[in-house]
């Protein structure tokens, strides 16, 4: 198991809680709360070693597409893969946000 | 919506609860909207043990707890996600069930009836966590024996994983079991018999073998289990209404040890078991 923290910059946003997810073979939960200030935290626990250029990779491209809100984001990750990681964060990052779009 | 989706479909109104996850299988099970959720992921009360072992926790620990009602009348509700760790039970998600269990201890004592619902789908206790999850098995044995003279406890096993240690001996206190066709109940799972008794009297890869052992239908027939139903929310939400309708039984099923004592004392071991001598053995002939 390997612990990993990454900090990006984001946008000062109002949002809930979300969870999506659970830990089983090739999936991963992802749990998102509000953070103040103007940055995103990254919390990763994963079972597979060695995957740090793995994660900051998929990070990124999140944010090329997805502008990130201020938050803390915690992932329990039990080896899934980089497209499964991909879904299920914007699925977390979509519930989080719907507060945002209904206000 | 689901109008549309039925059509162009054409499928039936079926709606499968084996897929489910945990926290959905009691909102599905419960008076719509009632479900309020206790030490929820948020509160971040993972296994202390997991981490230490190189292994990735769940903000759950695999168990979801809640209280709601059902048929307007107050229960509280366990499921467990067999996914997470083979929905093995370790000292948090078990002292999460003991203690919504507890909880409805309290409230009938406090004169207002309250159920449960326990909807296992578990491989039995931990080993991570050895002596803590056994404990903890122990406390939710128990408090179910305490909760049961009050109310209905009732257990749901549905698979894909079954019930299987000491958790399938939790399922056996239960007031009522209501199992699936998936669903399987045993104390020992295959791969651990084979292992212990040789592969030559049990095989775990024979899957026949194996269902038609522990399998619901067998089940069912021995008369180990109270209902057997579909894979279909509302089939089973209609037998878990059916058996709190039906109160607290006359004679749990724990309390009567004679008669199958007594049949499996009948039983030859030096000849094979199969499916259809096991149901013969435990029904006497008298099958359903």
């Amino acid at each position: 198991m390997e612990t990993l923290h990454f900090t990006r910059p984001a946008r000062a946003a109002e949002i809930q809680p979300a969870l999506v997810g659970y830990v089983g073979s090739g999936d991963l939960e992802v749990m998102i709360e509000p953070l103040q200030g103007s940055q995103t935290e990254i919390h990763i626990q994963t079972s597979s070693p060695g995957s740090e250029i793995r994660w900051r990779q998929v990070i990124e491209q999140i944010e090329a597409r997805i502008s990130l809100p201020a938050m803390r984001m915690d992932i329990h990750d039990f080896a899934a893969t980089p497209g499964v990681i991909r879904l299920r964060i914007e699925q977390a990052i979509e519930l989080a946000s719907a507060v945002e779009a209904s206000a | 919506m689901t109008e549309l989706t039925n059509t162009a479909l054409n499928r039936t109104e079926q709606l499968g609860f084996i897929d489910l996850s945990a926290r959905k299988r009691i909102e599905s099970l419960l008076d719509s909207g009632s479900m309020r959720e206790l030490l929820t992921p948020f509160d971040r009360l993972t296994s202390p043990w997991l981490e230490k072992q190189g292994i990735v926790p769940q903000f759950d620990d695999g168990v979801v707890i809640a209280r709601g009602k059902l048929d307007d009348k107050p229960v509280v509700a366990a499921a467990i996600e067999g996914g997470f760790q083979g929905g093995s039970l370790g000292e948090v998600g078990g002292a999460k069930i003991a203690g919504i269990l507890e909880l409805a201890i309290e409230e009938n004592r406090k004169g207002n009836p309250t159920a449960a619902v326990l909807m296992l789908e578990t491989g039995g206790v931990r080993l991570q966590e050895a002596n803590l999850g056994l404990a903890a098995i122990a406390e939710i044995q128990s408090a179910i024996v305490e909760l049961r003279q009050y109310q209905p406890v009732i257990a749901v096993v549905t698979g894909p994983v079954g019930c299987f240690g000491g958790m399938s001996i939790t399922a056996g206190l239960c007031s009522y079991l209501i199992i699936t066709r998936e669903g399987r109940l045993g104390l020992n799972g295959p791969q651990v018999i084979e292992q212990e008794a040789g592969v030559e009297e049990y095989d775990s890869r024979d899957r026949g073998l194996i269902w038609g052992l522990t399998g619901g239908i067998q089940r069912f027939a021995t008369g180990l289990v109270d209902a057997f139903v579909d894979d279909d929310v509302s089939a089973l939400a209609t037998s878990v209404r059916d058996c709190l309708a039906a109160g607290v039984p006359t004679l749990h099923r724990s309390d009567d040890i004679a008669s199958p004592l007594k049949r499996l004392q009948q039983f030859d071991t030096r000849e094979q078991i199969d499916a259809q001598r096991a149901r013969f053995t435990l029904t006497q002939g008298k099958t359903a």
